[in-house]
């Protein structure tokens, strides 16, 4: 980070926490929050990674999420204490609740739910009041996460995002619906939103499946903006769902993109991306031309923007978050053709500032109603906080993984390192809804398979070198699988083949040549089958009633000591 | 998109471009190629043995050598391979997988006058690196890039 844009975050964030004290009324703190003075000439409103959340939830940000190599340290590698003393952000404030993990369960009680898009709609008419010359602009990853989006394909998701007002978007999961099924999204129900993804290409003879870009002009200021889907969508989920289509990071192209639009008369070049940070952060290294790299995929919530030099000059990374937590202002005074300053803030959506705006709250309602007797369903309650993110494991997830062990008879379990899934507070009801925000996807088999002590080590180092590879481009962004019965050890610094060491069931060490019965849920594979995992979870959860504080299967770490991306 | 091209060529079979280069004149049929083809070269399960074989052990590393891949495999069965020699006078470009079983998967000679440009795709058991190697004035030139080929699951 430059010297300049550090002092300009510190300058925000002391502006920020002087009523954003544990003290200030909620006048105070909507005051402060969202009257946000206007700024230059040109703004761009961005959120992401929604995963179909419409109502307001808790969502626990994670108390792992480590970064190696020059990343260690480092945005978005940063929680807990090690988060707020980066951003200069008051402990125990609405801020500190927004961005961290720290002390969930009180702040959750004391701040209420964020998001929601009756409360994202009203803070965005709030922004746009202030901002004539403006564009909204979603991520992508908006059509799944939860029954509703599952039962309706995404229409339900689509309806929301034209009320809200966006713009344009790029994608990720909605893929997974199928390639069918998003032709017939994009090209017949979309619209006016404009879908752009410059690195879809057909498998056959790479032509472009979509629109590369989208030419605006705001204020007088030619802008373009440049779409970047999820670059390693069939590698990550199903291939089948899109094996006509080839995506990939492809900084050539991108590079002929930026270098067209800027030929065309571009004055200002934004990347709408959905690589993820780490990924955004070194093609900005690469790439020359881009102003802006408005990022998703990885759910991080950094307040700030980071400026990166490269040899075109410098180009701003930003990441806004998941779950409709955030929304992020980049408000831009453009002059003589260039970007003069900036000014950016990512704003927490706290329901309880934010009346709910009556048109969006009354379409919610009505997409809601005829599932509602199957959504409200109370399967158990919970005696503890249930969450999902973190680079291990969740409680969320361990209680996925207790379940499919008891439900399939199984010794060890895996579950997908995903990163959406919201939160529950310990006295809350789990409801139907609730696991299906854990687990609407479109191959939710559950599955029992024997698998050898070798097999289990090599899938584990395989996703663990998805997430712990030194180069960005070999990171997929998730977090890493959640294991059931088996312990293990972890070095994140090592290399793929060394990663995981001690692998332990009931204490004894795993046999690389004998056969385990191993339950897990969405296969990647093509022709797999089983009961979704809803079903299996929620079987679980009738038969229980009450699901106790539960102890979390960690990895030990080795060699991690003092990272700024763990917090216990 | 051209969903008729898409069908025609479909039609006309997988071989039909590389026929068409073929007729073109642009790539040397076999009966040409057989005085500098070695076969032998392709049976070699050591990377060193083939490089050897067709005289690029010594190749230097070579930016001019420009090699397009994918930083993960999509699908190790199916993995495109774009490279482009803007080393004067290239006569021969061939691709080595360290990792296949035969890590020579193909050599192209060019017939002066042509672009020395190729694409095609790789079957990839298992990450390994891509290296490419063309040849001028007698000189080997190489370009290296690792390809991940990896079981995939839980994004984000």
């Amino acid at each position: 980070m430059q010297r300049r844009e550090f002092l300009r975050l510190l300058a925000l964030a002391a502006a920020a926490g002087a009523s954003l004290r544990p003290g200030a009324s909620a006048a105070e703190a909507a005051n402060e929050l969202y009257e946000l003075p206007a700024f230059g000439n040109v703004s761009l409103l961005h959120l992401t990674d929604t995963h179909a959340q419409l109502l307001p939830t808790y969502f626990r940000e994670p108390s792992f999420n480590i970064g190696v190599g020059a990343a260690a340290g480092q945005p978005p590698h940063l929680v807990g204490e090690a988060f707020l003393k980066h951003f200069g952000i008051a402990r125990g404030g609405r801020l500190a609740h927004a961005f961290t993990c720290l002390d969930f369960e009180a702040a959750a009680r004391r701040y209420g739910k964020l998001g929601g898009f009756a409360h994202i709609a009203t803070l965005i008419k709030r922004l746009r009041a202030a901002r004539p010359h403006s564009l909204l602009l979603d991520g992508g990853d908006s059509w799944q996460g939860s029954a509703t989006s599952l039962w309706t394909q995404g229409a339900d998701m689509i309806g929301a995002q034209k009320l809200l007002g966006v713009e344009l978007m790029t994608a990720h999961w909605e893929f997974t619906y199928g390639m069918a099924r998003m032709k017939q999204a994009v090209d017949k129900e979309l619209a006016p939103i404009e879908f752009i993804a410059h690195n879809v290409k057909t498998v056959d003879f790479e032509d472009p499946v979509f629109k590369p870009y989208s030419l605006r002009s705001l204020n007088g200021v030619p802008l373009a903006i440049i779409g970047q889907a999820f670059p390693y969508t069939p590698i990550a989920n199903p291939r089948y769902m899109m094996d006509q289509w080839s995506f990939g990071i492809q900084e050539r192209h991108l590079q002929k993109m930026i270098d067209e639009v800027r030929a065309k008369g571009a004055r200002v070049v934004v990347l709408l991306s959905h690589n993820g940070m780490d990924v955004d952060l070194k093609l900005a290294t690469r790439v020359r031309g881009i102003d802006i790299i408005l990022g998703g995929h990885t759910h991080d919530g950094v307040p700030g923007a980071t400026v990166v030099s490269n040899p075109g000059g410098r180009t701003l990374v930003t990441n806004a978050g998941s779950n409709g937590k955030f929304v992020a202002v980049m408000d831009l005074e453009v002059k003589g053709g260039a970007i003069a300053d900036y000014r950016y803030r990512l704003l927490p959506v706290f329901a309880n500032l934010l009346p709910a705006d009556a048109a969006m709250a009354a379409y919610i309602e009505s997409v809601r109603a005829p599932y509602r007797a199957k959504l409200e369903e109370k399967l158990a309650l919970t005696e503890g906080l249930l969450y999902r993110r973190g680079n291990f494991n969740g409680s969320f997830d361990q209680l996925i993984l207790d379940a499919s062990m008891a439900v399939k008879g199984a010794e060890l379990a895996f579950s997908p390192g995903f990163r959406w899934g919201t939160s529950l507070l310990p006295g809350d009801a789990i409801t139907f809804e609730h696991v299906m925000d854990q687990t609407a996807i479109t191959y939710p088999y559950s599955t029992l398979t024997e698998m050898t002590g070798k097999q289990i080590k090599s899938v584990l180092e395989d996703i663990c070198d998805n997430l712990f590879n030194p180069d960005p481009y070999l990171q997929q962004g998730g977090d890493m699988v959640r294991v059931g019965g088996m312990t293990y050890a972890c070095v994140p610094h090592a290399t793929i083949g060394s990663r995981i060491t001690d692998m332990r069931l009931a204490g004894k060490p795993i046999e690389a040549g004998r056969k385990y019965k191993v339950a897990g849920w969405a296969p990647v594979a093509q022709g797999a089958s089983g009961e979704p995992i809803w079903e299996v979870v929620s079987r679980y959860l009738r038969e229980r009633r009450t699901i106790p504080p539960l102890k979390l299967n960690l990895p030990r770490l080795i060699g991690v000591d003092g990272n700024g991306g763990i917090a216990v | 998109m051209d969903e008729r091209r898409r069908v025609v060529l479909r039609g006309a079979g997988a071989t039909g471009a590389l026929a068409a280069a073929l007729a073109a004149g642009l790539l040397k049929p076999e009966r040409v190629l057989a005085a500098t083809w070695d076969e032998n070269a392709f049976r070699k399960k050591d990377v060193a043995d083939a490089l050897k074989i067709i005289g690029a052990d010594d190749a230097v590393a070579s930016k001019e050598v420009v090699l397009d891949v994918p930083e993960i495999a999509e699908n190790g069965a199916v993995v495109p391979v774009e490279i482009t020699s803007h080393v004067p006078g290239t006569t021969s470009i061939a691709v080595v997988i360290d990792k296949n079983p035969f890590p020579l998967t193909s050599r192209f000679d060019f017939m002066e006058g042509a672009l020395p440009y190729v694409k095609l795709n790789v079957k990839m058991g298992q990450s390994s690196n891509i290296r490419v190697i063309a040849e001028a004035g007698g000189k080997h030139y190489v370009a290296m890039r690792e390809v991940k080929v990896t079981i995939g699951g839980c994004g984000g």
